[in-house]
């Protein structure tokens, strides 16, 4: 059967082709070799290059000299970038544990016995597939100074007297990202911790609550230990996205005002593409990596986790 | 259960009840489930409501909240619409987000399966750190990587082009769908390719003939997804795009779209409504599928 994919007339290259069937490392390799073509060519080459550009003074259309630490000693010494890295811990804090919370609260509200379950299952998920960008045109129609629909709704309930400026405050506009941001976010930690939520055998809470556990308990001591190694992989994931967030700023406010929303990821773009410096763009992108190593290691040991409790193999 | 007869008791009564009966009641279900359920679907969805409305809403609705409720419409107009579909370059945006989102699909697939059904069952030596750096790879932001792959994109020469989106989302779409399909692959019975193996089959042949049938749901899983996030990206396309004719619907929209400080609220709603309804459409027909590949990334 096997000459059958070569031609059968060349006896000589039909054992060649058997040969090289059997070297699972040449098939390996041939195999691998788109992928790692499209990867080494496309992440890894730029994420050297990017550190290497970070030690550049290249501009846009000008190839640049090495000058060793020049950019991140400009970077240790600018106001912009020190209010950029605090924006950037105080958006993925603040927007992690509310997803983090809300989520978990969606996801045990979906795992209850619910009428068309599946039905809200899918339109909850809504959020999380529509183009971020699009959704954020959404916000920022809603988040208008003048014709921002919660603030009439708010003013018609005579709750405030004037419009809220939801992206002309610093504060209102920090704010404002958060939740656009947190808005986008359920979904994905929701879904993801039901899914969690359903790999829980039904006879240990049944166990739990014959024993004479609690709801609260039964929730703490069954249901959360249970479902810890993916909340530690479904909020890796979360906080890296939005860590490195960049479309919801770029829409809503662009940084501003006065930089109040200015993460690294916008930073770097603005510093980078339309300011020239890719540089140091690539410096501020770079600066990012240390926060995205703590998170991927705590992934790593996250999914460790997960295969002892679950005695896997592999 | 006693759901309902004990639903009509007093409160003093409830407080009895023990065990699981206790989110049985009608009233405490409709408070403890119910409600907050109603306020997330409600938050969720009202963006997109409010996207839907003022697409159709006429000018002179949009912002007059004194003579029209702003939560509904009088007499709805296609006006924006018709601005957006005649009138600019939306169309030609659509046309390359699908394309691009298309080729890049394809090719990350093709890529992916050969990666993933090596890693899994050719087992090279290596393959598990191979398995290991694909994960890896997926946690790699663009954010990070906009900025050199512009450098490489202008370098050899596809700045401005198609070619420059259809050859840098794989770098998220690849390790992804390798991801996933692993965990396909490792479900299919391994005495299945060893039988065929005794027949003589060539690995190409086992792969064609018996892993790629099987693995169906895990290629659309990872086809869909895969679509989704290319339809989705937006840095590489800004970064890599200039002239108008060569960008995609979330770039065009805001870049074209908006102008100035009159902001035609009407068409940009519009625009941001078609360019998620493709999405939205293909997700509502593959609602399972898509749910398995989300999870199927996280639970490995």
């Amino acid at each position: 059967m096997a000459s059958r994919s070569s031609p059968g007339a060349i006896s000589r290259s039909g054992s060649l082709l058997k040969r090289f069937n059997n070297s699972r490392n040449a098939l390996g390799f041939v195999f691998m070799l788109p992928a790692a073509i499209f990867l080494l060519g496309f992440l890894t080459y730029p994420l050297g290059l990017g550190v290497w550009l970070g030690f550049t003074d290249t501009r846009i259309g000008r190839a640049g000299d090495f000058v060793g630490l020049q950019n991140y000693f400009y970077l240790m010494d600018d106001q912009v970038f020190w209010l950029s890295v605090f924006n950037t811990v105080v958006y993925t804090l603040v927007a992690s544990i509310l997803k983090f919370a809300l989520g978990l609260w969606l996801a045990l509200i979906l795992n209850e016995k619910l009428p068309f379950k599946s039905f809200f299952r899918a339109i909850v998920l809504l959020p999380w597939v529509v183009p971020t960008v699009l959704s954020a045109l959404a916000f920022w129609w809603i988040y208008d100074a003048q014709f921002s629909i919660l603030s009439w709704s708010l003013m018609k309930l005579g709750l405030i007297d004037q419009p809220i400026n939801f992206l002309g405050d610093p504060f209102n506009a920090r704010v404002s990202v958060i939740a656009a941001n947190v808005w986008r976010g359920i979904p994905f930690v929701a879904i993801s911790l039901l899914a969690g939520l359903q790999t829980i055998p039904v006879s240990l809470q049944e166990a739990a609550s014959l024993d004479g556990a609690t709801p609260w308990k039964r929730f703490r001591y069954v249901t959360l230990p249970m479902l810890t190694p993916i909340i530690a992989v479904v909020m890796t994931f979360s906080v890296l996205f939005t860590f490195t967030d960049f479309q919801l700023i770029y829409v809503l406010t662009k940084g501003g005002p006065v930089n109040a929303t200015h993460l690294m990821a916008t930073l770097s773009f603005q510093r980078g593409i339309p300011g020239g410096q890719l540089g140091e763009g690539a410096a501020i992108a770079v600066a990012m990596i240390p926060f995205l190593l703590a998170s991927i290691l705590f992934s790593f040991f996250g999914l460790q986790r997960r295969k002892w409790q679950q005695g896997g193999a592999d | 259960m006693n759901t309902q007869d004990s639903s009509a008791a007093p409160d003093e009564l409830r407080d009895d009840a023990e065990g699981m009966s206790y989110l049985s009641h009608l009233p405490r279900r409709i408070v403890v489930i119910y409600l907050p359920l109603a306020i997330f679907v409600f938050v969720l969805l009202f963006p997109f409501y409010w996207m839907a409305i003022t697409a159709v809403k006429p000018n002179s609705q949009l912002t007059d909240y004194e003579n029209y409720s702003p939560f509904w419409v009088v007499g709805a107009t296609l006006e924006h619409i018709n601005y957006l579909l005649f009138q600019t370059s939306y169309p030609g945006w659509l046309w390359n987000t699908i394309l691009v989102s298309v080729a890049s699909t394809f090719l990350s697939l093709f890529a992916s399966v050969f990666a993933a059904y090596a890693i899994e069952r050719v087992r090279f030596t290596g393959a598990r750190t191979t398995g290991l750096l694909i994960f890896l790879a997926y946690l790699v932001p663009p954010s990070i990587l906009f900025i050199p792959l512009a450098f490489i994109v202008f370098n050899i020469g596809i700045y401005d082009s198609r070619f420059a989106l259809i050859f840098t989302y794989p770098t998220f779409l690849i390790p992804f769908c390798t991801w996933l399909l692993m965990g396909y692959f490792r479900s299919i019975p391994y005495e299945l390719e060893e039988s065929a193996l005794v027949d003589g089959a060539t690995r190409w042949q086992i792969l064609r003939r018996i892993i790629l049938p099987l693995a169906v749901p895990g290629l659309i899983s990872a086809g869909i997804f895969a679509f989704t996030l290319s339809w989705n990206e937006f840095i590489y396309a800004l970064t890599f795009i200039q002239s108008s004719e060569n960008k995609t619907i979330p770039v065009g929209v805001l870049t074209e779209l908006v102008r100035g400080d009159i902001f035609e609220w009407g068409a940009l709603m519009a625009g941001a409504l078609f360019g998620s309804l493709p999405v939205v459409i293909l997700y509502s027909f593959f609602v399972d599928h898509y749910v398995s590949s989300m999870t199927g990334a996280v639970k490995e």
